[in-house]
Protein backbone atom coordinates (compact mmCIF):
# COMPACT_ATOMS: atom_id res chain seq x y z
CA UNK A 1 0.00 0.00 0.00
CA UNK A 2 2.68 2.42 1.06
CA UNK A 3 4.56 1.64 -2.09
CA UNK A 4 1.58 2.52 -4.27
CA UNK A 5 1.10 5.77 -2.40
CA UNK A 6 4.77 6.69 -2.78
CA UNK A 7 4.58 6.14 -6.51
CA UNK A 8 1.49 8.34 -6.74
CA UNK A 9 3.29 11.13 -4.91
CA UNK A 10 6.27 10.69 -7.17
CA UNK A 11 4.09 10.99 -10.24
CA UNK A 12 2.20 13.98 -8.85
CA UNK A 13 5.44 15.78 -8.17
CA UNK A 14 6.72 15.11 -11.66
CA UNK A 15 3.57 16.56 -13.21
CA UNK A 16 3.64 19.60 -10.94
CA UNK A 17 7.24 20.23 -11.89
CA UNK A 18 6.44 19.87 -15.57
CA UNK A 19 3.56 22.37 -15.28
CA UNK A 20 5.76 24.86 -13.44
CA UNK A 21 8.40 24.61 -16.15
CA UNK A 22 5.83 24.97 -18.94
CA UNK A 23 4.36 28.02 -17.24
CA UNK A 24 7.76 29.71 -17.10
CA UNK A 25 8.63 28.91 -20.69
CA UNK A 26 5.14 29.87 -21.90
CA UNK A 27 5.25 33.31 -20.27
CA UNK A 28 8.73 33.92 -21.66
CA UNK A 29 7.65 32.95 -25.19
CA UNK A 30 4.61 35.23 -25.05
CA UNK A 31 6.71 38.08 -23.75
CA UNK A 32 9.46 37.74 -26.33
CA UNK A 33 7.02 36.90 -29.11
CA UNK A 34 4.77 39.90 -28.58
CA UNK A 35 7.74 42.25 -28.38
CA UNK A 36 9.33 40.77 -31.49
CA UNK A 37 6.11 40.96 -33.49
CA UNK A 38 5.49 44.50 -32.41
CA UNK A 39 8.99 45.90 -32.71
CA UNK A 40 10.79 44.02 -35.43
CA UNK A 41 9.24 46.03 -38.26
CA UNK A 42 10.59 49.23 -36.75
CA UNK A 43 14.15 47.88 -36.50
CA UNK A 44 16.25 49.39 -39.24
CA UNK A 45 19.35 51.47 -39.69
CA UNK A 46 17.39 54.70 -39.46
CA UNK A 47 16.09 53.65 -36.03
CA UNK A 48 19.58 52.89 -34.75
CA UNK A 49 21.14 56.04 -36.14
CA UNK A 50 18.55 58.71 -35.39
CA UNK A 51 18.24 61.04 -32.47
CA UNK A 52 14.99 61.12 -30.53
CA UNK A 53 12.18 63.13 -32.08
CA UNK A 54 8.63 64.06 -31.28
CA UNK A 55 7.59 62.19 -34.41
CA UNK A 56 7.62 58.47 -33.73
CA UNK A 57 8.57 57.55 -37.28
CA UNK A 58 11.63 59.81 -37.24
CA UNK A 59 12.77 58.96 -33.71
CA UNK A 60 15.74 56.70 -33.05
CA UNK A 61 17.88 55.41 -30.26
CA UNK A 62 21.27 56.78 -31.23
CA UNK A 63 21.71 58.94 -28.15
CA UNK A 64 20.32 56.31 -25.77
CA UNK A 65 22.43 53.54 -27.32
CA UNK A 66 25.60 55.61 -27.16
CA UNK A 67 24.70 56.55 -23.57
CA UNK A 68 24.40 52.86 -22.72
CA UNK A 69 27.78 52.15 -24.34
CA UNK A 70 29.41 55.03 -22.46
CA UNK A 71 27.93 53.80 -19.18
CA UNK A 72 28.96 50.22 -19.95
CA UNK A 73 32.56 51.16 -20.68
CA UNK A 74 33.07 53.53 -17.77
CA UNK A 75 31.32 51.25 -15.29
CA UNK A 76 33.59 48.40 -16.37
CA UNK A 77 36.62 50.67 -16.11
CA UNK A 78 35.84 51.60 -12.51
CA UNK A 79 34.28 48.42 -11.17
CA UNK A 80 36.58 45.74 -12.60
CA UNK A 81 39.98 46.80 -11.22
CA UNK A 82 38.56 47.80 -7.85
CA UNK A 83 36.41 44.67 -7.60
CA UNK A 84 39.17 42.24 -8.55
CA UNK A 85 41.70 44.06 -6.39
CA UNK A 86 39.42 43.93 -3.37
CA UNK A 87 38.55 40.28 -3.96
CA UNK A 88 42.20 39.24 -4.33
CA UNK A 89 43.10 41.09 -1.17
CA UNK A 90 40.25 39.68 0.88
CA UNK A 91 40.71 36.14 -0.38
CA UNK A 92 44.49 35.86 -0.60
CA UNK A 93 46.00 38.39 1.78
CA UNK A 94 43.33 39.22 4.35
CA UNK A 95 43.31 37.19 7.54
CA UNK A 96 40.38 34.80 7.93
CA UNK A 97 39.39 36.19 11.34
CA UNK A 98 36.20 37.71 12.74
CA UNK A 99 36.71 41.04 11.00
CA UNK A 100 37.21 39.23 7.70
CA UNK A 101 34.01 37.26 8.23
CA UNK A 102 32.15 40.46 9.10
CA UNK A 103 33.38 42.15 5.91
CA UNK A 104 32.46 39.10 3.82
CA UNK A 105 28.89 39.03 5.14
CA UNK A 106 28.48 42.74 4.57
CA UNK A 107 29.70 42.59 0.99
CA UNK A 108 27.17 39.83 0.32
CA UNK A 109 24.50 42.03 1.94
CA UNK A 110 25.49 44.99 -0.24
CA UNK A 111 24.92 42.81 -3.30
CA UNK A 112 21.30 42.55 -2.19
CA UNK A 113 20.62 46.25 -1.49
CA UNK A 114 17.88 47.63 -3.81
CA UNK A 115 19.40 49.53 -6.69
CA UNK A 116 17.47 52.71 -6.02
CA UNK A 117 19.39 53.08 -2.75
CA UNK A 118 22.60 53.16 -4.79
CA UNK A 119 20.95 55.79 -6.95
CA UNK A 120 20.37 57.97 -3.90
CA UNK A 121 23.96 57.39 -2.79
CA UNK A 122 25.18 58.43 -6.25
CA UNK A 123 22.94 61.49 -6.22
CA UNK A 124 24.29 62.51 -2.82
CA UNK A 125 27.96 61.88 -3.48
CA UNK A 126 28.69 62.25 -7.20
CA UNK A 127 25.98 64.64 -8.37
CA UNK A 128 25.82 66.98 -5.38
CA UNK A 129 28.82 66.62 -3.04
CA UNK A 130 31.39 66.25 -5.85
CA UNK A 131 29.34 68.56 -8.09
CA UNK A 132 29.56 66.37 -11.21
CA UNK A 133 25.93 67.10 -12.02
CA UNK A 134 23.69 64.53 -13.74
CA UNK A 135 26.36 63.40 -16.20
CA UNK A 136 27.66 60.10 -17.56
CA UNK A 137 30.49 59.99 -15.03
CA UNK A 138 28.06 60.20 -12.10
CA UNK A 139 25.87 57.47 -13.57
CA UNK A 140 28.81 55.17 -14.31
CA UNK A 141 30.30 55.59 -10.84
CA UNK A 142 26.91 54.87 -9.29
CA UNK A 143 26.48 51.69 -11.32
CA UNK A 144 30.09 50.72 -10.55
CA UNK A 145 29.23 50.88 -6.85
CA UNK A 146 26.11 48.84 -7.54
CA UNK A 147 27.93 45.98 -9.24
CA UNK A 148 31.09 46.11 -7.13
CA UNK A 149 29.77 43.67 -4.50
CA UNK A 150 28.65 41.27 -7.23
CA UNK A 151 32.10 41.34 -8.83
CA UNK A 152 33.85 40.91 -5.48
CA UNK A 153 31.67 37.95 -4.48
CA UNK A 154 31.97 36.15 -7.82
CA UNK A 155 35.72 36.79 -8.05
CA UNK A 156 36.24 35.42 -4.54
CA UNK A 157 34.30 32.30 -5.46
CA UNK A 158 36.48 31.83 -8.54
CA UNK A 159 39.66 32.30 -6.48
CA UNK A 160 38.44 29.86 -3.85
CA UNK A 161 37.92 27.22 -6.52
CA UNK A 162 41.64 27.15 -7.37
CA UNK A 163 42.92 24.04 -5.59
CA UNK A 164 45.40 24.30 -2.75
CA UNK A 165 47.68 21.77 -4.45
CA UNK A 166 48.47 24.20 -7.27
CA UNK A 167 49.34 26.98 -4.84
CA UNK A 168 51.52 24.63 -2.81
CA UNK A 169 53.34 23.48 -5.93
CA UNK A 170 54.20 27.07 -6.84
CA UNK A 171 55.20 28.05 -3.30
CA UNK A 172 57.30 24.89 -3.13
CA UNK A 173 59.35 26.14 -6.10
CA UNK A 174 60.16 29.39 -4.36
CA UNK A 175 57.41 31.63 -5.72
CA UNK A 176 56.39 34.68 -3.73
CA UNK A 177 52.75 35.23 -2.87
CA UNK A 178 52.25 37.69 -5.70
CA UNK A 179 53.94 35.34 -8.17
CA UNK A 180 51.63 32.53 -7.10
CA UNK A 181 48.62 34.80 -7.57
CA UNK A 182 49.76 36.22 -10.90
CA UNK A 183 51.11 33.09 -12.55
CA UNK A 184 48.78 30.41 -11.15
CA UNK A 185 45.73 31.61 -9.24
CA UNK A 186 44.54 34.38 -11.58
CA UNK A 187 45.02 32.41 -14.83
CA UNK A 188 43.29 29.39 -13.34
CA UNK A 189 40.35 31.46 -12.12
CA UNK A 190 40.15 33.80 -15.12
CA UNK A 191 37.12 32.01 -16.57
CA UNK A 192 35.11 32.38 -13.37
CA UNK A 193 36.22 35.97 -12.86
CA UNK A 194 35.33 36.98 -16.43
CA UNK A 195 31.96 35.27 -16.21
CA UNK A 196 31.12 37.13 -13.02
CA UNK A 197 32.25 40.42 -14.51
CA UNK A 198 30.17 40.06 -17.63
CA UNK A 199 27.05 39.05 -15.74
CA UNK A 200 27.51 42.03 -13.41
CA UNK A 201 27.93 44.40 -16.37
CA UNK A 202 24.89 42.90 -18.10
CA UNK A 203 22.95 43.76 -15.00
CA UNK A 204 24.36 47.29 -14.97
CA UNK A 205 23.18 48.15 -18.47
CA UNK A 206 19.65 47.01 -17.68
CA UNK A 207 19.39 49.20 -14.59
CA UNK A 208 17.01 52.15 -14.73
CA UNK A 209 16.06 53.19 -11.21
CA UNK A 210 19.47 54.40 -9.99
CA UNK A 211 20.01 56.37 -13.20
CA UNK A 212 16.63 58.08 -12.89
CA UNK A 213 17.64 59.17 -9.42
CA UNK A 214 21.07 60.33 -10.56
CA UNK A 215 19.33 62.37 -13.24
CA UNK A 216 19.65 60.63 -16.57
CA UNK A 217 17.45 62.43 -19.09
CA UNK A 218 14.60 60.96 -21.05
CA UNK A 219 15.17 63.23 -24.02
CA UNK A 220 18.73 63.76 -25.21
CA UNK A 221 18.90 65.26 -28.69
CA UNK A 222 22.66 64.80 -29.07
CA UNK A 223 25.31 62.08 -28.87
CA UNK A 224 27.35 62.38 -25.65
CA UNK A 225 30.97 63.24 -26.43
CA UNK A 226 32.56 63.14 -22.98
CA UNK A 227 31.93 61.66 -19.52
CA UNK A 228 30.76 65.12 -18.44
CA UNK A 229 27.83 65.25 -20.87
CA UNK A 230 24.23 64.67 -19.97
CA UNK A 231 22.97 61.33 -21.08
CA UNK A 232 20.16 58.88 -21.53
CA UNK A 233 20.32 55.08 -21.64
CA UNK A 234 18.21 52.47 -23.43
CA UNK A 235 15.99 51.57 -20.46
CA UNK A 236 15.27 55.29 -19.90
CA UNK A 237 14.39 55.75 -23.55
CA UNK A 238 12.11 52.73 -23.43
CA UNK A 239 10.43 54.01 -20.29
CA UNK A 240 9.94 57.39 -21.88
CA UNK A 241 8.37 55.96 -25.04
CA UNK A 242 5.94 53.59 -23.34
CA UNK A 243 4.67 56.40 -21.13
CA UNK A 244 3.67 58.53 -24.13
CA UNK A 245 0.04 58.61 -25.18
CA UNK A 246 0.67 58.12 -28.92
CA UNK A 247 0.48 54.48 -29.93
CA UNK A 248 3.29 54.66 -32.49
CA UNK A 249 5.81 55.24 -29.72
CA UNK A 250 5.08 51.85 -28.13
CA UNK A 251 6.33 50.30 -31.37
CA UNK A 252 9.54 52.28 -30.94
CA UNK A 253 9.73 51.04 -27.35
CA UNK A 254 9.35 47.43 -28.48
CA UNK A 255 12.12 47.88 -31.04
CA UNK A 256 14.40 49.44 -28.41
CA UNK A 257 13.64 46.54 -26.06
CA UNK A 258 14.80 44.16 -28.79
CA UNK A 259 18.08 46.05 -29.06
CA UNK A 260 18.59 45.99 -25.29
CA UNK A 261 17.74 42.27 -25.14
CA UNK A 262 20.15 41.47 -27.94
CA UNK A 263 22.95 43.27 -26.12
CA UNK A 264 22.16 41.44 -22.87
CA UNK A 265 21.89 38.08 -24.62
CA UNK A 266 25.19 38.60 -26.36
CA UNK A 267 26.86 39.43 -23.06
CA UNK A 268 25.31 36.46 -21.27
CA UNK A 269 26.12 34.16 -24.16
CA UNK A 270 29.71 35.36 -24.07
CA UNK A 271 29.81 34.63 -20.34
CA UNK A 272 28.55 31.08 -20.87
CA UNK A 273 31.05 30.59 -23.70
CA UNK A 274 33.95 31.71 -21.52
CA UNK A 275 32.84 29.52 -18.64
CA UNK A 276 32.63 26.42 -20.83
CA UNK A 277 35.91 27.16 -22.52
CA UNK A 278 37.79 27.53 -19.24
CA UNK A 279 36.11 24.55 -17.65
CA UNK A 280 37.33 22.39 -20.50
CA UNK A 281 40.82 23.76 -20.36
CA UNK A 282 41.37 23.48 -16.62
CA UNK A 283 40.80 20.02 -15.25
CA UNK A 284 42.32 19.11 -11.94
CA UNK B 1 74.42 27.87 14.26
CA UNK B 2 76.17 25.35 12.12
CA UNK B 3 75.63 21.88 10.79
CA UNK B 4 78.29 19.28 11.11
CA UNK B 5 80.06 18.78 7.82
CA UNK B 6 78.07 15.88 6.45
CA UNK B 7 74.70 16.82 7.94
CA UNK B 8 72.02 18.33 5.66
CA UNK B 9 69.18 18.85 8.13
CA UNK B 10 69.37 18.98 11.86
CA UNK B 11 66.43 19.31 14.24
CA UNK B 12 67.06 20.16 17.88
CA UNK B 13 64.32 19.82 20.47
CA UNK B 14 61.61 20.63 17.95
CA UNK B 15 58.10 20.98 19.31
CA UNK B 16 55.17 21.86 17.09
CA UNK B 17 51.71 22.97 18.13
CA UNK B 18 48.51 23.57 16.17
CA UNK B 19 46.79 25.94 18.57
CA UNK B 20 46.93 24.03 21.84
CA UNK B 21 47.39 20.66 20.16
CA UNK B 22 50.91 19.33 20.64
CA UNK B 23 51.67 17.51 17.39
CA UNK B 24 55.45 17.05 17.52
CA UNK B 25 57.20 16.41 20.79
CA UNK B 26 60.84 17.19 21.37
CA UNK B 27 62.21 15.80 18.12
CA UNK B 28 65.97 15.52 17.63
CA UNK B 29 67.30 14.23 14.35
CA UNK B 30 70.30 14.68 12.08
CA UNK B 31 69.88 13.79 8.41
CA UNK B 32 73.08 13.07 6.52
CA UNK B 33 73.84 14.56 3.13
CA UNK B 34 73.23 12.38 0.07
CA UNK B 35 71.19 9.89 2.03
CA UNK B 36 67.56 8.85 1.82
CA UNK B 37 65.67 9.06 5.08
CA UNK B 38 62.16 7.65 5.39
CA UNK B 39 59.57 8.80 7.90
CA UNK B 40 57.03 6.12 8.73
CA UNK B 41 54.19 5.91 11.20
CA UNK B 42 50.42 5.72 11.39
CA UNK B 43 48.20 8.55 10.15
CA UNK B 44 48.25 11.58 12.40
CA UNK B 45 51.65 10.76 13.92
CA UNK B 46 53.16 14.07 12.80
CA UNK B 47 55.49 12.83 10.05
CA UNK B 48 53.94 15.04 7.36
CA UNK B 49 53.90 18.01 9.71
CA UNK B 50 57.57 17.45 10.40
CA UNK B 51 58.65 17.18 6.77
CA UNK B 52 56.69 20.35 6.00
CA UNK B 53 58.73 22.19 8.64
CA UNK B 54 61.85 21.76 6.52
CA UNK B 55 60.58 24.05 3.73
CA UNK B 56 58.18 26.00 5.94
CA UNK B 57 55.06 24.85 4.14
CA UNK B 58 53.35 25.07 7.54
CA UNK B 59 53.59 28.86 7.40
CA UNK B 60 50.16 28.92 5.78
CA UNK B 61 48.50 27.35 8.81
CA UNK B 62 47.66 30.20 11.12
CA UNK B 63 47.57 28.15 14.32
CA UNK B 64 51.01 26.64 13.61
CA UNK B 65 53.70 27.29 16.22
CA UNK B 66 57.19 25.81 16.43
CA UNK B 67 59.77 25.68 19.22
CA UNK B 68 63.35 24.47 18.93
CA UNK B 69 65.75 24.76 16.02
CA UNK B 70 65.80 23.34 12.52
CA UNK B 71 69.17 23.95 10.96
CA UNK B 72 69.85 23.77 7.23
CA UNK B 73 72.98 25.25 5.65
CA UNK B 74 74.14 26.49 9.04
CA UNK B 75 71.05 28.57 9.64
CA UNK B 76 67.95 28.22 11.73
CA UNK B 77 65.37 28.27 8.96
CA UNK B 78 62.67 30.02 10.96
CA UNK B 79 65.05 32.87 11.76
CA UNK B 80 63.94 36.35 10.73
CA UNK B 81 66.92 36.72 8.42
CA UNK B 82 65.76 33.77 6.29
CA UNK B 83 63.92 34.52 3.08
CA UNK B 84 61.41 31.73 2.83
CA UNK B 85 61.42 31.77 -1.01
CA UNK B 86 65.18 31.16 -1.01
CA UNK B 87 64.75 28.34 1.49
CA UNK B 88 62.19 26.66 -0.75
CA UNK B 89 64.54 26.81 -3.72
CA UNK B 90 67.15 25.03 -1.61
CA UNK B 91 64.65 22.54 -0.16
CA UNK B 92 62.35 21.26 -2.91
CA UNK B 93 59.15 19.35 -2.36
CA UNK B 94 57.19 16.66 -4.18
CA UNK B 95 53.62 16.29 -2.99
CA UNK B 96 51.31 13.40 -2.32
CA UNK B 97 49.04 13.95 -5.27
CA UNK B 98 50.76 14.81 -8.55
CA UNK B 99 50.06 18.52 -8.95
CA UNK B 100 51.31 19.73 -12.33
CA UNK B 101 50.31 23.24 -13.33
CA UNK B 102 47.63 23.44 -16.03
CA UNK B 103 50.31 24.43 -18.53
CA UNK B 104 52.49 22.63 -21.05
CA UNK B 105 55.04 20.04 -19.95
CA UNK B 106 57.82 22.45 -20.86
CA UNK B 107 56.35 25.34 -18.92
CA UNK B 108 55.91 23.11 -15.88
CA UNK B 109 59.59 22.24 -15.79
CA UNK B 110 60.85 25.77 -16.28
CA UNK B 111 58.33 27.45 -13.98
CA UNK B 112 60.86 27.78 -11.15
CA UNK B 113 63.31 29.48 -13.50
CA UNK B 114 60.72 31.77 -15.05
CA UNK B 115 59.71 33.17 -11.69
CA UNK B 116 63.36 33.92 -11.01
CA UNK B 117 63.36 36.00 -14.19
CA UNK B 118 65.18 33.53 -16.44
CA UNK B 119 63.86 34.00 -19.98
CA UNK B 120 66.79 32.89 -22.12
CA UNK B 121 65.28 30.30 -24.44
CA UNK B 122 68.44 28.25 -24.72
CA UNK B 123 68.93 28.04 -20.96
CA UNK B 124 65.31 27.11 -20.43
CA UNK B 125 65.39 24.42 -23.09
CA UNK B 126 68.62 22.92 -21.80
CA UNK B 127 67.38 22.90 -18.23
CA UNK B 128 64.10 21.32 -19.26
CA UNK B 129 65.88 18.53 -21.13
CA UNK B 130 68.37 17.88 -18.36
CA UNK B 131 65.74 17.81 -15.60
CA UNK B 132 63.37 15.62 -17.60
CA UNK B 133 66.27 13.23 -18.25
CA UNK B 134 67.21 13.22 -14.59
CA UNK B 135 63.59 12.48 -13.71
CA UNK B 136 63.54 9.58 -16.19
CA UNK B 137 60.75 11.18 -18.20
CA UNK B 138 62.57 12.62 -21.21
CA UNK B 139 62.16 9.64 -23.53
CA UNK B 140 58.43 9.53 -22.94
CA UNK B 141 57.71 13.21 -23.50
CA UNK B 142 60.48 14.61 -25.69
CA UNK B 143 58.16 14.96 -28.69
CA UNK B 144 55.26 16.36 -26.66
CA UNK B 145 56.85 19.15 -24.67
CA UNK B 146 54.13 21.56 -25.73
CA UNK B 147 51.30 19.26 -24.75
CA UNK B 148 49.36 19.98 -21.59
CA UNK B 149 50.89 18.32 -18.55
CA UNK B 150 47.39 17.30 -17.52
CA UNK B 151 47.30 14.79 -20.39
CA UNK B 152 50.10 12.73 -18.83
CA UNK B 153 49.38 9.66 -16.70
CA UNK B 154 49.55 9.98 -12.93
CA UNK B 155 52.99 8.40 -12.73
CA UNK B 156 54.33 10.63 -15.51
CA UNK B 157 52.82 13.67 -13.80
CA UNK B 158 54.61 12.79 -10.59
CA UNK B 159 57.94 12.42 -12.40
CA UNK B 160 57.23 15.76 -14.09
CA UNK B 161 56.75 17.26 -10.62
CA UNK B 162 60.13 15.82 -9.64
CA UNK B 163 61.72 17.29 -12.79
CA UNK B 164 60.15 20.64 -11.96
CA UNK B 165 61.65 20.46 -8.49
CA UNK B 166 65.11 19.57 -9.83
CA UNK B 167 65.04 22.61 -12.14
CA UNK B 168 65.46 25.06 -9.26
CA UNK B 169 68.61 23.17 -8.16
CA UNK B 170 67.76 22.23 -4.60
CA UNK B 171 70.16 20.32 -2.39
CA UNK B 172 67.38 18.65 -0.43
CA UNK B 173 64.18 17.09 -1.81
CA UNK B 174 61.22 16.40 0.45
CA UNK B 175 58.73 13.81 -0.74
CA UNK B 176 55.40 13.60 1.02
CA UNK B 177 54.03 10.16 0.15
CA UNK B 178 55.03 10.63 -3.48
CA UNK B 179 53.73 7.27 -4.67
CA UNK B 180 50.58 6.85 -2.63
CA UNK B 181 48.34 7.86 -5.53
CA UNK B 182 50.17 5.74 -8.12
CA UNK B 183 49.95 2.21 -9.47
CA UNK B 184 52.71 -0.35 -8.67
CA UNK B 185 54.62 0.14 -11.93
CA UNK B 186 54.69 3.92 -11.60
CA UNK B 187 55.63 3.48 -7.96
CA UNK B 188 58.64 1.34 -8.78
CA UNK B 189 59.77 3.94 -11.34
CA UNK B 190 59.64 6.62 -8.67
CA UNK B 191 61.54 4.38 -6.27
CA UNK B 192 64.25 3.68 -8.85
CA UNK B 193 64.49 7.39 -9.41
CA UNK B 194 64.95 8.06 -5.70
CA UNK B 195 67.92 5.72 -5.50
CA UNK B 196 69.52 7.46 -8.49
CA UNK B 197 68.82 10.98 -7.24
CA UNK B 198 70.42 10.33 -3.88
CA UNK B 199 73.86 10.68 -5.51
CA UNK B 200 73.21 14.40 -5.90
CA UNK B 201 70.51 15.18 -3.39
CA UNK B 202 69.50 14.56 0.18
CA UNK B 203 66.04 13.00 0.17
CA UNK B 204 63.50 12.85 2.96
CA UNK B 205 60.47 10.74 2.15
CA UNK B 206 57.26 10.26 4.09
CA UNK B 207 55.58 6.99 3.32
CA UNK B 208 52.77 4.80 4.54
CA UNK B 209 54.26 1.86 2.73
CA UNK B 210 56.81 0.08 4.91
CA UNK B 211 58.16 -2.05 2.06
CA UNK B 212 58.81 1.17 0.21
CA UNK B 213 60.71 2.61 3.15
CA UNK B 214 62.71 -0.60 3.36
CA UNK B 215 63.48 -0.53 -0.37
CA UNK B 216 64.57 3.05 -0.84
CA UNK B 217 65.91 4.48 2.40
CA UNK B 218 69.22 4.36 4.20
CA UNK B 219 67.73 5.35 7.51
CA UNK B 220 64.19 5.25 8.82
CA UNK B 221 62.47 7.21 11.55
CA UNK B 222 59.34 5.83 13.16
CA UNK B 223 56.84 8.37 14.48
CA UNK B 224 53.98 7.70 16.82
CA UNK B 225 51.56 10.27 18.26
CA UNK B 226 54.03 13.12 17.84
CA UNK B 227 57.03 11.30 19.24
CA UNK B 228 59.94 10.07 17.19
CA UNK B 229 60.11 6.60 18.66
CA UNK B 230 63.14 5.31 16.83
CA UNK B 231 65.62 6.51 14.21
CA UNK B 232 67.95 3.87 12.91
CA UNK B 233 69.60 2.39 9.86
CA UNK B 234 66.71 1.06 7.80
CA UNK B 235 67.91 -2.49 7.88
CA UNK B 236 68.36 -2.45 11.64
CA UNK B 237 64.99 -0.83 12.23
CA UNK B 238 63.13 -3.39 10.19
CA UNK B 239 65.02 -6.47 11.32
CA UNK B 240 65.94 -5.65 14.87
CA UNK B 241 63.90 -2.77 16.27
CA UNK B 242 64.90 -1.60 19.73
CA UNK B 243 61.47 -0.46 20.87
CA UNK B 244 58.43 -2.64 21.31
CA UNK B 245 56.22 0.02 19.70
CA UNK B 246 58.29 -0.08 16.53
CA UNK B 247 58.22 -3.86 16.55
CA UNK B 248 54.43 -3.85 16.84
CA UNK B 249 54.01 -1.33 14.04
CA UNK B 250 56.30 -2.96 11.50
CA UNK B 251 54.79 -6.35 12.13
CA UNK B 252 51.38 -4.88 11.44
CA UNK B 253 49.86 -5.21 14.91
CA UNK B 254 48.49 -1.68 14.68
CA UNK B 255 48.52 1.23 12.29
Amino acid sequence: MANKRNRRIDKAFRITGLLATCFGVFVLIILLGSILIKGVTRLNFQFLSSLPSRFAAKAGILSALSGTLWIFGLTALFAIPVGIGAAVYLEEYGKKNKLGGFIEINISNLAGVPSIIYGLLGLGIFVHALKFGPVILAGALTLALLILPIIIVSTREALKAVPKTIREAAYGLGATKWQVIRTQVLPASAGGILTGMILALARAIGETAPLIVVGALAYVPFVPKSPFDNFSVLPMQIFNWVSRPQKEFTVNAAAAIIVLLVITFILNGFAVFLRNKWQQKVKW
Amino acid sequence: MTNEKNIAIEAKNVNVYYGTKHVLKDINIAIEKNSVVAFIGPSGCGKSTFIRCFNRMNDFIESFRKEGDIIINNKEIYDRSIQVEELRKEVGMVFQKPNPFPKTIFENVVYGLRIQGENNKKTLRETAEKCLRDAALWDEVKDDLNKSALELSGGQQQRLCIARTLAVKPSIILMDEPASALDPISTSKIEDLITVLKKDYTIVIVTHNMQQAARVSDKTAFFYLGDMVEFEKTQTLFTNPQKELTQNYITGRFG
